[in-house]
Formats: C-alpha cells, sequence, structure tokens
C-alpha cells in the first residue's frame, strides 16, 4: 500500500503519517491520567467540609485552618525547612566546588572514581544509604557523644549533594571555556576570573541545582526516618505518622500544600532549564 | 566509606541493648536462611526471609514491565509531538517525579481503600454489593510501584527517542514495512539504550521501596525495605539489618552489572 514517494500515497486516499502508531496516544493520555488522578482526588477532598476523605459534602478551608493551628505540624514544618535550607546552602557549594574541579582540571587519575562517589546515591537504594548513614552517625555518636540536629543536617547535605551537582556540571560542561580564557588574556588573577566570568555564567545551573537539593531534601522520609532523633520530626516524617494512625483531611490539606511547594518549584527549574536554551 | 561499615557490620553479633558488639560472625547471613530451634539450636532451613526476597524482586520486576509497557508508549507519544507540546507534556510527566512520594502514596492509598474511590464508584453503579479489598495486597503494591517510578522510565526512553532518525522509519515503510515491524525492528532497536536506562531506573528503587509498601501492603506485603527498617527499627538486630542491606546491595550490583554488559554488547562491533 505504500508507495516510495508520500505523493503517490496521497492520491490513493490519505497519506502515511510516519510517526502514527496504534494506540500509543490513549496509552500516553491514560499515564497522564494513572499519575493525577490520585493526586486530584486528595487536593479535591482537602478542600471537603466533612470528617470524610471520599464523600463530598461542602466547599471549605477549616482543615487548612485546623492544619494551621496545630502545633505539631508547625514544629515539623519547621523543622523541614530548617534543614532544608542548611542542607541546601551546604550540598550547593559543594557541588559547585565538585563540578568546578570534575570539569574545569585536567583529568587526574581517580576523576572518574569521585565522580561515580558522587553520584553513588543515586544508583543505591535509598534504605540502603539510610542504614549506612545511621551506622556511621551512631559510630561518630558513640566517639565525641555530641548529638543534635546536625546529624539529621548532615545526613540531608549528603544525598543532596548528587543532585545538586549534576544541573551545575551539565551548566559547566555547556559553557564556552573560551571566554574564561579570554579574561585570562586580559590579565584578570584566577579568582577574577571566576568571580566575573565563570560564576555568573553558571548561575542558572547552581540556581536550579540549590533547588532540587532543597525539594529532595524536604521530600525525603527514608533517611529522615533512619537518621532522626526525638524532636526532629521532619513534616513528611509527621504525616508519615499520621496516615499510619488513620486518614484525616487535615493530612490531605498539609498534603496538598506540601505538593503547591514542590510544583511551584519544580515549573522554576524547568522555566530555568527552558531560558537556557 | 559508610556501606563499608554496613559491610563490617553485618558480620557483627547484636548488641544486648541494640547496637552491636564486636564479635565476628555469621549469625546474620545464617539467620537469613535458617531458623534456629530455641530448644536444642539446631538449624532448620527457613524460607520465611527468602520469601521476601522473591516477592521484593518479583514485584520489582513485575513494577518494570508494566512501567516499560505503559511508558515506552507514552515516550513514543511525547517524542512524536510538535516541540511546543512535547514541552507540556514533557513538564507533565516531571512534575510527579519531583513531588514528594509519601504524599503521592498517601493519594493511593485514598482511592485503593474500601472505602475509596474506586470501591464507592463500583458499588454506586451497582457492579459489586460489598468492597473488593484491594488495599494490602501484591497488587496494591504494585500499583503504587508503577503509580511511583513511571516518570524514571519515560524519561531516558525519550530522551534516546527525541534523537530518532525519522527518516529510517520512512525507508522501512518504503520497503513495505508494517507499522508493527516498523515498531519491533527500527524503533525499539533504536531506543534500546533508553529502555534499559529506564528500567534500571526503576528497577533499584523499586527493589529498595519503602514508603509503598509499608502504606499500600500493609503488614502482608512485606518487602526488602521494610525488612531492614524493621531490623534497624522494634527488633534491634542492626547486623542482621546490615546484612540484608548487604544481600539487597548484592541484587541491585548484579542488575547494574547485567545493565552495563547489555551497553558493553551494544558497542561491540557488528552490532551497530
Amino acid at each position: 500500500m505504500v508507495d516510495s514517494t508520500a505523493a503517490p500515497a496521497k492520491k490513493m486516499g490519505k497519506a502515511i503519517d510516519l510517526k502514527y502508531q496504534p494506540g500509543f496516544s490513549q496509552i500516553a493520555w491514560l499515564c497522564i491520567a494513572v499519575l493525577y488522578a490520585p493526586i486530584a482526588v486528595l487536593v479535591l477532598f482537602s478542600f471537603n467540609q466533612n470528617r470524610s476523605v471520599t464523600v463530598w459534602t461542602e466547599f471549605s478551608f477549616d482543615w487548612y485552618v485546623k492544619a494551621m493551628n496545630n502545633e505539631g505540624i508547625r514544629h515539623a514544618a519547621w523543622v523541614s525547612l530548617e534543614v532544608a535550607f542548611i542542607a541546601m546552602v551546604i550540598a550547593t557549594i559543594m557541588a559547585t566546588m565538585a563540578a568546578l574541579v570534575t570539569t574545569r582540571t585536567a583529568p587526574y587519575r581517580g576523576m572518574n572514581m569521585a565522580v561515580g562517589v558522587i553520584n553513588q546515591p543515586l544508583m543505591v537504594p535509598e534504605v540502603v544509604t539510610a542504614v549506612a548513614t545511621l551506622i556511621f552517625f551512631a559510630i561518630i555518636k558513640q566517639l565525641t557523644g555530641v548529638s543534635g540536629i546536625g546529624y539529621l543536617i548532615a545526613a540531608h547535605t549528603a544525598f543532596c549533594i548528587p543532585f545538586a551537582y549534576m544541573p551545575i556540571r551539565a551548566r559547566l560542561e555547556d559553557m564556552d571555556l573560551s571566554l574564561e580564557q579570554a579574561a585570562a588574556d586580559l590579565y584578570a588573577p584566577p579568582f577574577k576570573v571566576f568571580r566575573r566570568v565563570t560564576l555568573p555564567l553558571m548561575l542558572p545551573g547552581i540556581m536550579a541545582g540549590a533547588m532540587l537539593a532543597f525539594i529532595v531534601s524536604l521530600d525525603d522520609v527514608i533517611i529522615t526516618l533512619f537518621v532522626a532523633g526525638p524532636g526532629e520530626t521532619t513534616l513528611p516524617l509527621y504525616i508519615l505518622g499520621q496516615i499510619r494512625r488513620g486518614v484525616t483531611p487535615e493530612v490531605n490539606a498539609v498534603s496538598t500544600v506540601f505538593l503547591g511547594l514542590s510544583v511551584i518549584l519544580v515549573t522554576f527549574i524547568f522555566l530555568f532549564g527552558k531560558g537556557k536554551k | 566509606m559508610p556501606l563499608s561499615i554496613v559491610l563490617v557490620y553485618s558480620f557483627l553479633e547484636p548488641g544486648d541493648f541494640g547496637g552491636v558488639s564486636w564479635v565476628m560472625s555469621f549469625d546474620a547471613y545464617v539467620q537469613l536462611l535458617f531458623e534456629e530451634d530455641i530448644f536444642d539450636e539446631t538449624l532448620s532451613f527457613s524460607t520465611d526471609y527468602l520469601e521476601i526476597f522473591l516477592r521484593s524482586i518479583s514485584l520489582g520486576l513485575f513494577t518494570t514491565i508494566a512501567c516499560l509497557l505503559l511508558g515506552f508508549p507514552t515516550a513514543y507519544f511525547i517524542a512524536t509531538q510538535p516541540p511546543a507540546r512535547r514541552n507540556a507534556w514533557l513538564f507533565m510527566i516531571t512534575i510527579p517525579f519531583w513531588t514528594n512520594l509519601l504524599i503521592r502514596t498517601y493519594a493511593m492509598l485514598l482511592i485503593l481503600r474500601d472505602q475509596g474511590v474506586i470501591n464507592l464508584s463500583l458499588i454506586e453503579i451497582g457492579l459489586i454489593d460489598r468492597a473488593i479489598p484491594i488495599l494490602y495486597t501484591d497488587f496494591a503494591v504494585c500499583l503504587g510501584l508503577v503509580y511511583a517510578y513511571l516518570p524514571f522510565m519515560v524519561l531516558p526512553i525519550f530522551a534516546s527517542l527525541e534523537k530518532l532518525d525519522f527518516r529510517l522509519v520512512e525507508a522501512s515503510y518504503d520497503l513495505y514495512a508494517t507499522r508493527f515491524k516498523v515498531l519491533k525492528r527500527i524503533i525499539i532497536p533504536l531506543a534500546k539504550p533508553g529502555i534499559a536506562a529506564g528500567c534500571i531506573l526503576v528497577l533499584i528503587p523499586s527493589l529498595g521501596a519503602y514508603i509503598t509498601p509499608a502504606l499500600l501492603g500493609g503488614g502482608k506485603s512485606l518487602m526488602i525495605g521494610n525488612l531492614i527498617e524493621l531490623q534497624f527499627g522494634q527488633a534491634r538486630n542492626w547486623p542482621f539489618g546490615s546484612a540484608i542491606a548487604m544481600v539487597l546491595m548484592v541484587i541491585v550490583m548484579l542488575s547494574l552489572m547485567a545493565y552495563l554488559n547489555f551497553g558493553a554488547k551494544k558497542r561491540a562491533p557488528g552490532h551497530g
């Protein structure tokens, strides 16, 4: 039926669509439905006036007000933001340095291994990382006697680094080396080259990396579950505890706010990524 | 470095009050396969833990296959869209990728519950009289895993399909290939690196999944992740937990090696 050129095919009634495969678009829509339907239900019932999470009665903000006034939630949200913010700052700085070293210096022995070590948390199941972190910190705790929220922050920093590292490195690799070379030619000392040329150019990558690190830290459950001490309940841990006790629209309300925050951050990252090209 | 500590720990004995005592032993690994009789301390072969491992692996594989069946057509569909719409679709896929897994799993729980949306609407239209239990089954866990890791499959496949040269597709149609044949002989082989990457990205986190089986599987569908957490939490048997974590790592390493092997074969001459 298909002829050697498109024109005869057209003459036979319809042009053949090269890219078409039967049923694929339906499956794509199904995927979107599968990915979004549960979230839609969750958001919808956070506005339900009734206690039930499945029978709709009336629109209201009651559960949001309740969640806002809940001391536990407020504390957990504060811990989450604090940990995520500090972890983001440290992880971004370290990832930036790592990215500079792995792209701007002459390849040295073991560099591939260094990259592997940086990215290792991405390839290991999270539970294993969590176990490793827990044992590691337990030993340090035993040796030094120091305890506190520092461990939780350190753990978050550690697993945020690869997420911050990826976009920064990608940005550095895309950048034109000749600009830095030109600056050096014009007698700029290395630090000035970095501050006036390299850093401004890599800023979008750093921003994206920082936001990714922030989201990843904010979302983490498993590693926090293992490492967090008493009084260090983050928002996801709080939600997990609530879910285990039973479902309430209050959890829906908190989750919706949480989701909204993630979506806003992801949108920002997406726009940053697009602006680059 | 922390990983090697886990390795060391897995060969120690549990301390009396949690933690470990520094005695070398293989007990933790023995415990995986055998059950110690409390009276005469003889060992008998036990499949309890093995069963959890097998369940994790089979659920992981099943999830991977389901993700592939859903993800490949989706990725292909996105790759064939005009650029503006392509970006919108990618954005739609990326958002769940970065939103909180716990919250998404909770949303799934709301839907699958006995009083959840699925059951209630089925009752409403009179298809069933009483709620069919979906939650706390292997099926629910699998569904949750597919839901959680689908983006991991779509994105790498999309990345490899994006570069697909559609002149090859055109040429094969010219040579009287059917749509299915084009798919099987041209598109899928060219997308293979993406498919392999997607599979590994879905398989690894599914194997170690914790939240999904904990919320959707209840006590009945334990997976490796939950078993490890139990050992470090309630059971306070750190060496045993470490041993399980090490076995999990070995499984992950094996699948990674299979993946790398696959990549190496692809690059070998004569297969280009």
